[in-house]
């Protein structure tokens, strides 16, 4: 996975409280077994409203989107995140993110930037006066702005700014803590179930 | 120095705390499916690893399963494949595999705990959110993403930032027509669909020891539908007896020496959590959801509240958008509201006990003309001892349709859905939009209620029925 430094292009804003990962990817597509192709899934529900953000003019070129708190609640599919990345999406500006959508995101290098209610606010403002507005992500700065007029910072702890920076693979890294896994794994209390296999 | 039942829990599974980074846990136990891991699977196999711990790893196919014709092959392809692969995966992998057709097949966090796989004290994941409900056994339990599926295939640890510790306290007691489900469903409303983000909670408190385990499962099950990374409930009698002479417990003298361990697993007096809420078990009412999520609930005395009633903005349009989705007005009875739909199953409540208190209400009774009901087991056994004790007949005589077990109507994978515009009583876990089927309108409510609707035909307690 490539790291990622910094986001620019199109924004979409679904102005919504506690998107919830079925209406991001809803369960029938996670029936596939590979990784790419849920774009044409996100938000499929919605997407049949003619008035629905995904469906403006210039939609299928964004690359930021902007939500409300709590967003990514519900299941933990992974596929919400792959779906978002496979339409294009490279970053989510909300004012809060469900746990597990964002060590998701995070995971696959999608960037959870949380702002507060009220840069959220400003954003959604100045994204709805000027749609053709560029929006700006700066992992390294932990900013955001919309056009000229806005710009916003984002929390995202240290290590996972470094994540998405390097674009590290989690697994190299814990490997690398092969010794103390081992030694763990030798003290374990004897009750403990295992399977025959 | 005191500590928390989580810190407990979470401290003996540390096997590195690498400076700026997260902890490294140990995982005792991953639990797989068919629907989150062909990709981790994948991502392993092309970076040429193995699967660490098939020792540590239970693999079973409970999301898009059928639960009827189990004889034929499966009708979706696309199912037919995943399901493929998952076999392929675990055998390569010697991965256990309690495949469709087994007695030890089910849902996936309904098979742990009746195998007596989870254990107090331990740490358990899976690629499924509701993997919360094995902290009813004092275990620390949540659901991953697929890449952290193959993180924990491939090193048996997962890199977690230590959440918060929240406190929910249930004092007194739940009136006798409540149940667990009904319990949640308030604990939810009162804590708000995002108010446990960040946080593991401890159940505590008069109402929860009194619980069952399958209770209890019901109660932390669903706390990730209050946000919340986790549920845990200190383990006690009621869960060494759960737990004792099931397959995987302990035997001899390593069930006396992991009882003693066990017994240690509380808070100690005068530990304090970040956050702490209170509940009156007393004042619990038979819950039921109106709108498009769980924390959107009355009781079933209420009416279809007014958006305006709520609290912010935010929740004002949330909840406008939820009864125009719903096809709901304020004001009406919830009593009033009719279902095309039962559905009695899932990981909140889809074991025997669940399954007894549906099959009380319809016994001797018929469901209502139009209705469509169904009763999905949470796993084999539970289908095969409910046979034992007869109560498939009284759902299928009352006009049930007794099906085979799976995750069927919860999420509607299997071809188990509602129809567009379709309204369903639902004993599961989540009312999204189009949750149960694109375009269908789920409500939450518990076994007995479910069936008390089924027969009904609208909204109602099994005490309302003549």
């Amino acid at each position: 996975m490539s790291g990622v430094k910094r986001i620019a292009g199109r924004g979409v804003a679904v102005q919504r409280s506690d998107v919830d990962t079925d209406q991001i990817i809803p369960a029938a597509w996670l029936k596939k077994v590979e990784r790419t192709g849920f774009g044409a899934g996100l938000f499929e529900a919605w997407r049949a409203d003619p008035q629905f953000a995904l469906n403006q003019p210039g939609a299928d070129q964004a690359r930021v989107l902007l939500s409300g708190p709590n967003f990514g609640c519900g299941s933990s599919r992974e596929h919400a995140v792959w779906a978002l990345q496979d339409y294009g999406f490279q970053a989510v500006v909300a004012p809060s993110f469900a746990d597990i959508f964002r060590g998701n995101a995070i995971g696959s290098g999608l960037v959870p930037a949380q702002v507060s209610e009220e840069a959220a606010a400003r954003m959604f403002d100045a994204l709805a006066a000027d749609p053709d507005s560029e929006v700006v992500v700066d992992v390294a700065a932990r900013t955001v702005s919309v056009g000229p007029g806005v710009t916003e910072t984002f929390e995202l702890a240290d290590y996972a700014q470094w994540r998405l920076l390097e674009g590290l693979d989690d697994i190299g890294l814990t490997l690398q803590h092969e010794d103390a896994i081992a030694a763990y794994e030798g003290q374990r209390n004897r009750w403990l179930p295992a399977l025959s296999g | 120095m005191t500590a928390r039942l989580f810190d407990k829990v979470w401290d003996r599974h540390v096997v590195a705390s690498p400076a700026g980074e997260p902890a490294l846990l140990f995982i005792d136990l991953h639990l797989v499916h068919e629907v989150t891991s062909p990709q981790a699977f994948e991502g392993l196999e092309l970076a040429g690893r193995k699967v660490r711990r098939p020792d540590l790893t239970l693999a079973t196919m409970d999301h898009d399963v059928p639960t009827i014709g189990l004889d034929k092959p499966i009708a979706d392809p696309l199912a037919a494949e995943q399901i493929e692969r998952l076999k392929r995966n675990c055998a390569e992998h010697g991965v256990t595999l309690h495949a469709l057709g087994s007695i030890e097949q089910g849902i996936v966090h309904v098979i742990g705990p009746q195998l007596g796989l989870t254990q107090p004290g331990m740490t358990i994941v899976c690629g499924d959110s509701h993997t919360s409900t094995h902290g009813a056994f004092g275990a620390l339990a949540f659901g991953i993403g697929t890449s952290e599926v193959e993180h924990v295939l491939a090193t048996q640890t997962l890199r977690q930032v230590k959440p918060k510790a929240m406190a929910v306290t249930v004092d007194g007691e739940l009136p006798p027509e409540c149940t667990a489900k009904d319990l949640v469903l308030g604990i939810i409303r009162a804590l708000g669909v995002g108010g446990g983000a960040g946080s593991v909670i401890e159940y505590r408190g008069e109402a929860i020891r009194k619980l069952s385990m399958e209770g209890r499962m019901t109660v932390c099950n669903m706390s990730i539908e209050g946000g919340a990374r986790a549920g845990m409930i200190a383990p006690d009698d009621t869960t060494i007896a759960y737990l004792e002479g099931r397959k995987h417990s302990p035997r001899g003298q390593e069930w006396e020496r992991a009882v003693a361990d066990w017994q240690s697993l509380v808070t100690d007096e005068g530990a304090v959590f970040d956050q702490e809420i209170t509940i009156d078990a007393g004042a619990v009412r038979p819950a039921i959801t109106w709108g498009t999520n769980p924390a959107q609930s009355v009781s079933i005395d209420d009416v279809i509240p007014e958006p305006s009633a709520q609290g912010s903005v935010a929740a004002r349009q949330a909840a406008e958008r939820a009864l125009t989705y719903m096809n709901l007005k304020p004001g009406t009875a919830i009593r009033d509201v009719s279902v095309d739909a039962v559905f009695i199953g899932s990981c909140t409540n889809g074991r025997i006990e669940d399954l007894r208190a549906a099959a009380d209400v319809v016994r001797g009774r018929k469901v209502h003309a139009g209705v469509r009901a169904l009763v999905v087991p949470g796993s084999a056994r539970v289908k095969a001892q409910a046979e034992e004790e007869g109560l498939d007949q009284h759902f299928t005589a009352a006009g049930f349709e007794w099906r085979s077990a799976g995750c069927s109507m919860c999420l509607g994978m299997n071809g188990d859905i509602l129809m567009p515009g379709q309204r369903s009583a639902s004993t599961s876990n989540r009312n999204f939009e189009g949750r149960q089927g694109p375009g269908g309108r789920t409500h939450l409510v518990s076994p007995a209620v479910a069936a008390a609707t089924a027969v009904a035909g609208h909204f109602t307690l099994p005490g309302d029925l003549s």
